[in-house]
């Protein structure tokens, strides 16, 4: 009996917590929902990706006060990069007022929350990963696949290795080799290389690691049989450290390695040991931390003891600038929206409004103190993901280095596929084309 | 043949209270179709109850075939991904497919995949046919992310639900959505009712109870084996669509993985083996419990520790309250409830 009573008196205070938990919203106050994971098999990346981004609202708030005074606010829900957990956090933290967006860094979680955002009307962002074809703004209003989606990455790859080689007709002839990860994230950009092998007259062999990817030995025989000119490398965590140490034991040179903006980061390499180095990989944002923005988070977030990170030694790794990257567009398009609607508390709509027209340029880049941390962004209402520009770094068994300058994928030649395939699930779900009028409508009241 | 069933159903009136056990299941379902609608809020349909119907309705299923039949299995997860993705493919693929009937083939399916896992059963039992499921629970995953084609090609294949739209009823929103489930789940509970107290039922528990005494007494093993197999994994195979369709909105196979069969695995155990009502109370506590010790813990502690310490340290609580549960009621939430009511039931008598 004394177990009920245990039970009964938790749930009581459980009931309890939930009625009084959620504060009354501030007139001045912007929330952000943030779905994290720092538990579970992604964990890496969660804690490096929030640890930036609050790291980055801290430092808007402790430096500035806020954006315009309007103070910024979170609270984290813990996901473990589970659909059904994300599900929960948003049903939970939605009834928070005041949201700007939800940045949930999971395709899974992100796709079981298109129809509720957007029924909702509050702006979903997935930076540099999601579903390619919610670049189109008319179909999918409130999705930001900000600076990178699949697509361009394989672009943005195939331009990298076209450089490489002296010239995009060099390609032609030229055999390249793209181990991807067994899972819906790994197979999305199997139809784009197809077609990019077709139009620059290279052969692309395409070879599946199943899931989790810690047994790659039969791939990688597969691999020197073929002797492709490069391999790129689609992995997902266990995955790349692997297939580094891998490729050493059979003897594929590792700086013909192209990493994917999933394989590029300190804990893919380091588990690697020397297998990794000079191993290239592509990113969004340079990491280190030299840049103004990152030296100004260690001195005023850090210094006052605020700093989410507990290994201060991540500050500046390849996650955690990401989440830094990811603070400054999310601020960035708050302080666009507030111009135009008032320096006050906005409605989620409004917030898409500013991500709509977030513009920052390299001299706005530089003034934010992130010059060569990323390159530009330039959305529009019909192109979320807002051309971002990608780099290449090397690893040296310390550090990445910079190895390339920033490159431009091949828009023009996406958007014909991407529109095609947002208006096929426009089709599907009977969704009408948004207009750039439909566009500048905003709604004022959640 | 009718004699024993009446005996046993007569013995079986007489335990319970007569009339109270239809009395209760129909006050409790009127509540949830009349006052839950009325009263709840979306984060109470979209995150508790969905949730909770779905997976009810799958602890329902494993406890036909776990509880009554007596087989062990993994691979519940699988069966839920069989419906889920097969009702998508016959939603999309065969025009005007009335809702109702791509959920009953989604479950025909499921039934099917199960009766294949289930041949395994003819010869091995307890660990040994829990491992032989297993193969289910990797097979099934692993062919809906190789053959795109289950996925419509689908560049990611991640791929959406469906509206639910029954005769031009559209089930929208969330409560919506909550009252086709629970529709869904009403129906099937009752059916699986009706079955476990029919003969069918009753071969199902010889057969858990004794195999060879079983086949002595002249009950078809194999075929009752397979059966078990087959409705068990119909029934969890609409959980699926429910899970997918009215739940999730979203169908991915990543998330019918082997985590998902344990958890059905343990709603039957928490809430008692060969329980109907088990499932559900079961359900419940897997459901409610880790979000209030959730919730619980960002109140009281939230901003003294960040979200990661705090979801371990659950973890911790809910596994240590489930250990001292199994040691203090082995039998599951159904005893607890069932002494309870007794106890209470005594006390208003006595006053």
């Amino acid at each position: 009996m004394s177990f009920f009573t245990t039970v009964k008196a938790v749930a009581l205070s459980a009931a309890l917590a939930v009625s009084v938990a959620l504060p009354a919203a501030h007139a001045d106050e912007q929330y952000f929902p943030l779905q994290s994971y720092r538990v579970g098999p992604y964990a890496a990346g969660g804690t490096g990706f929030f640890g930036g981004f609050i790291d980055y609202l801290n430092l808007i708030n402790i430096r500035d006060g806020g954006v315009n005074g309007v103070k910024l606010t979170w609270d984290e829900c813990e996901t473990q990069y589970e659909v059904e957990r994300g599900v929960e956090c948003y049903e939970r933290q939605k009834s928070h007022a005041g949201a700007a967006a939800w940045n949930p860094l999971s395709v899974g979680i992100a796709y079981a929350m298109i129809d509720r955002i957007t029924a909702d009307k509050v702006p979903l962002i997935t930076v540099n990963h999601g579903r390619t074809d919610s670049t189109d703004g008319r179909v999918f209003p409130y999705v930001f696949p900000l600076l990178l989606n699949p697509y361009s990455e394989t672009s943005g790859i195939v331009n990298y290795i076209a450089a490489k080689e002296g010239g995009i007709d060099k390609l032609k002839g030229k055999k390249i080799v793209v181990l991807y990860h067994g899972s819906p994230y790994g197979k999305e950009t199997i139809p784009i290389y197809e077609l990019l092998a077709q139009k620059y007259g290279f052969t692309v062999q395409q070879i599946e690691v199943p899931h989790p990817g810690n047994e790659q030995q039969s791939q990688w025989l597969t691999i020197r049989r073929a002797k492709p000119d490069f391999v790129v490398l689609r992995g997902w965590g266990v995955m790349n450290p692997v297939a580094l140490k891998t490729a050493v034991k059979v003897g594929y040179p590792v700086d013909h390695i192209v990493g994917n903006v999933w394989s590029n980061s300190e804990e893919d390499v380091i588990p690697a040991g020397d297998a990794a180095k000079g191993y290239t990989a592509i990113t969004t944002q340079a990491s280190g931390n030299s840049y103004p923005v990152v030296q100004e988070i260690v001195k005023t977030v850090y210094g006052a003891g605020k700093g989410n990170l507990e290994d201060k030694s991540r500050i500046g790794s390849v996650y955690h600038n990401l989440g830094i990257v990811n603070g400054i567009l999310n601020v960035e398009a708050i302080r666009i929206a507030q111009e135009k609607f008032g320096h006050r508390t906005l409605t989620g709509d409004e917030v898409r409004w500013g991500f709509e027209h977030l513009k920052l340029d390299p001299a706005k880049v530089e003034a934010l103190g992130a010059k060569d941390l990323f390159h530009s962004i330039n959305v529009s209402w019909d192109n979320h993901e807002g051309e971002g520009y990608v780099t290449f770094q090397q690893w040296d068994g310390k550090k990445w280095n910079v190895v390339s300058d920033w490159i431009a994928p091949d828009w023009a030649l996406l958007r014909p596929i991407i529109e095609k395939s947002a208006e096929a699930y426009a089709a599907e779900k009977g969704i009408k084309l948004r207009t750039a009028a439909d566009a500048d409508a905003v709604a004022v009241t959640n | 043949m009718s004699a024993i069933t009446t005996d046993l159903s007569a013995t079986e009136l007489s335990k319970g209270a007569n009339l109270s056990s239809w009395l209760a299941p129909l006050i409790v379902v009127a509540f949830a179709y009349i006052v839950v609608p009325l009263i709840g809020g979306s984060y109470l349909f979209e995150a508790i109850l969905l949730p909770f119907l779905a997976l009810s309705l799958a602890g329902v299923g494993l406890n036909i075939l776990t509880g009554y039949a007596g087989q062990v299995s993994l691979g519940s997860a699988a069966f839920m991904a069989a419906g889920a993705f097969a009702a998508y493919n016959f939603n999309l693929r065969v025009e005007g497919l009335p809702l109702v009937a791509s959920i009953v083939l989604s479950g025909i399916v499921a039934a099917a995949i199960g009766i294949v896992f289930g041949l395994p059963s003819l010869r091995l039992r307890g660990f040994y046919l829990a491992v032989s499921t297993l193969a289910a629970q990797f097979f099934v995953q692993w062919a809906l992310t190789k053959f795109s084609w289950f996925s419509n090609d689908s560049a990611s294949g991640v791929i959406d639900a469906p509206k639910l739209c029954i005769a031009g009823f559209e089930f929208d929103g969330a409560v919506g959505r909550y009252l086709f489930a629970l529709t869904v789940v009403v129906i099937l509970t009752f059916l699986a009712y009706r079955l476990v107290s029919s003969q069918t039922g009753r071969n199902f528990i010889a057969i858990r109870d004794n195999e060879i005494a079983a086949r002595i007494i002249g009950i078809p093993v194999l075929r009752t084996k397979l059966l078990a197999f087959a409705i068990s994994s119909f029934i969890i195979g609409v959980a699926g669509v429910i899970w997918a369709f009215a739940y999730l909105r979203t169908v991915e196979p990543a998330g019918f993985d082997l985590d998902r069969s344990f958890q059905i695995l343990f709603i039957i155990i928490i809430g008692g083996l060969a329980s109907i009502r088990g499932a559900f109370l079961g359900a419940a506590l897997i459901v409610v419990f880790p979000l209030a010790l959730s919730r619980l813990g960002n109140f009281l502690l939230g901003d003294v520790f960040d979200s990661g310490v705090l979801d371990m340290s659950q973890r911790i609580v809910l596994g240590a309250l489930i250990i001292l549960f199994l040691i203090l009621e082995p039998d599951g939430l159904v005893a607890l409830w069932d002494r309870v009511r007794r106890r209470l039931l005594l006390a208003w008598q006595s006053s």
